[in-house]
């Protein structure tokens, strides 16, 4: 009795120890950009540790707000990303519904195919589209991103949406349908409440889609007017001697309001992404 | 009077037309457009002039010396993949196995090791390269002061620079892995645990008999899609590397045709390119899935 007890006890300890050295390599990071963005300007470069530095300020964070353009920054990538969401849930609604419930001619191949699009490298679509959005003079535009971000979001938001669908049993359809509702009606009152977390889920991930892109912003914004927050940031990160506080503050804000929705909405998405990865 | 199956067959159209237009317009079309483009000599100086020039591309890809060699690069490709989604997996799962027991503070821990998933990739990789910066950078202040021992140059040797983007990744990425095995946990009905431990099964004996293979049917769609995700990732080698320095020696396949697309202009080149990465990806998903499958009816 004596050994198993000791035993179990090295065992919860290993756990621990496991557990916080995996937490700590999580948080570092993070408090390292808090640190940063509290550094006054003449010490951005400091070889000190410290969580909070010695005369801790908000000058970069006012910074911020009066001599750069961020808020312009937010209200591109907030107006982008709206569109993109908004655009995409509807979509995926109605397509991920007729992909669960009907049989129709190419089902099967419409669905493999939006799984086949999440092995195209980046540039498969982007090369093309990119050409095609310069013959059309879309480059420098809004309505050229939102196209290319639907591109990446849509397949995967469809897929989900499907999964998603799978899960709901049709025989609610079925009894409203005896009962003398149209099928619009069975799917528009019925079901779709009854998704709303996958909705939820689909939503933000499309939001997420458009908030945290670079690589395609880097191509398709070249007018700093319309540039989106990370082609800002990483502007910044580019100076980093002098505006690496910047940087930080801002990645801070940008990433606060994500995160906090992720953590809010992360035991719907464990839910959303194994049904939707397993079913199928 | 519309017979009630035509008005079914209407309302499945309109719920698919709208997704399919645009699907056609931002997938399909532009997937054909790549393909074309890859047969033909399209560069900046020819980007309304271009010819069909057969598979010159292709060949290009696979046999002209470039610096640095495709070859090198794909085998660079690998170890990424490999590397990355190996410690994703690993960590995860040992993170959700732990998590899934009776721990105090166990939301907290979760919430806190769900972070850098939640957190913007491009956030993370900025962050980092600040990070490893030579004198300023964290790492290497924390390896000076507590280890005593020199900095490293992480961002200036190529062999640093890559593992500075492998330990960015890692750290990116096990959140993913945690929460779907997390799910699949929990799915595992108690009483199998209770039978076992009736049976007087030890720990490992259960972890290895009961949770695991239940464990393998959630895990292997998701390994599939991280093994993508990660042999695709872009954000991640192009934003902690500066875009392939020092020298374009730190390149993924993603990587490295974005660069000849949008630094080089060699458009015809990078489609041809983007092909070839697709045929891999599309030749390795059909047969580990298939081989999966297999390994899972032999159980």
């Amino acid at each position: 009795m004596k050994i198993k007890n000791k035993k179990s006890f090295l065992v919860k300890l290993i756990t621990y120890i496991f557990l916080t050295i995996f937490t700590i390599i999580v948080i570092y990071p993070i408090i390292q950009l808090v640190s940063i963005s509290l550094r006054p300007g003449n010490r951005l470069l400091s070889t000190d540790l410290s969580i909070i530095p010695k005369d801790a300020t908000f000058d970069s964070f006012i910074k911020l707000f009066t001599e750069r353009p961020f808020l312009k920054w937010i209200v591109n990538s907030l107006y982008v990303s709206f569109v993109v969401t908004i655009s995409g849930v509807i979509l995926a609604a109605l397509a991920g519904y007729a992909m669960s419930r009907f049989n129709f001619f190419g089902k099967k191949i419409a669905l493999l195919s939006l799984l086949t699009t999440q092995m195209f490298p980046a540039t498969m679509l982007l090369l093309p589209m990119y050409i095609m959005l310069v013959n059309l003079g879309l480059i420098n535009s809004y309505l050229g991103i939102v196209i290319v971000y639907s591109a990446t979001a849509l397949p995967f938001c469809i897929w989900q949406m499907k999964g998603y669908y799978d899960t709901i049993p049709t025989t609610l359809e079925e009894a409203a349908l005896i009962d003398g509702a149209s099928n619009f009606y069975a799917f528009y009152k019925i079901i779709l409440p009854l998704a709303a977390p996958a909705l939820v889920i689909t939503a933000l991930f499309s939001f997420m889609t458009a908030w945290s892109e670079y690589v395609v912003a880097a191509q398709i914004l070249q007018d700093t007017d319309l540039w989106t927050l990370p082609l800002g940031l990483k502007s910044f990160e580019d100076n980093m001697t002098s505006e690496w506080g910047l940087y930080a503050a801002a990645s801070l804000i940008v990433s606060i309001p994500v995160v906090i929705l992720f953590l809010v909405l992360s035991k719907w998405l464990v839910s959303g992404l194994t049904l939707g990865s397993v079913k199928g | 009077m519309i017979s009630e199956k035509l008005k079914k067959n209407i309302f499945i159209y309109l719920l698919l037309t709208p997704a399919f237009i645009v699907l056609i317009g931002v997938v399909f079309y532009p997937f054909i457009y790549n393909i074309v483009i890859s047969f033909s000599n399209m560069n900046l100086r020819h980007i309304k002039d271009w010819q069909i020039i057969g598979f010159r591309q292709y060949y290009k890809v696979f046999f002209e010396s470039s610096q640095p060699d495709f070859y090198v690069i794909f085998i660079k490709t690998i170890i990424w993949t490999v590397v990355n989604v190996f410690f994703h997996v690993t960590i995860g799962v040992a993170l959700a196995l732990i998590l899934n027991q009776k721990i105090k503070g166990r939301s907290i821990y979760r919430m806190l090791l769900i972070l850098p998933w939640a957190i913007p990739q491009y956030v993370v990789a900025l962050t980092w390269r600040g990070m490893f910066s030579y004198e300023y950078g964290a790492i290497n202040l924390i390896i000076q002061k507590y280890l005593n021992l020199p900095g490293v140059e992480w961002l200036k040797n190529p062999t640093e620079a890559f593992l500075a983007c492998i330990l960015t990744n890692v750290w990116l990425g096990f959140p993913f892995m945690m929460v779907i095995a997390l799910g699949g946990l929990q799915s595992i009905p108690n009483e199998l645990y209770e039978a076992a431990d009736i049976d007087g099964a030890k720990w490992w004996q259960k972890v290895k008999n009961i949770t695991l293979p239940l464990l393998k049917p959630v895990m292997i769609p998701a390994i599939t899609l991280g093994i993508v995700w990660t042999f695709n990732n872009l954000n991640i080698v192009w934003l902690v590397s500066n875009g392939g320095e020092p020298s374009d020696q730190t390149h993924i396949l993603v990587s490295f045709v974005y660069k000849a697309a949008f630094n080089l202009y060699r458009y015809g080149y990078a489609a041809a390119l983007s092909v070839v990465i697709f045929i891999i990806l599309l030749l390795f998903s059909l047969k580990f899935m298939n081989k999966t499958k297999v390994t899972e009816k032999i159980y």
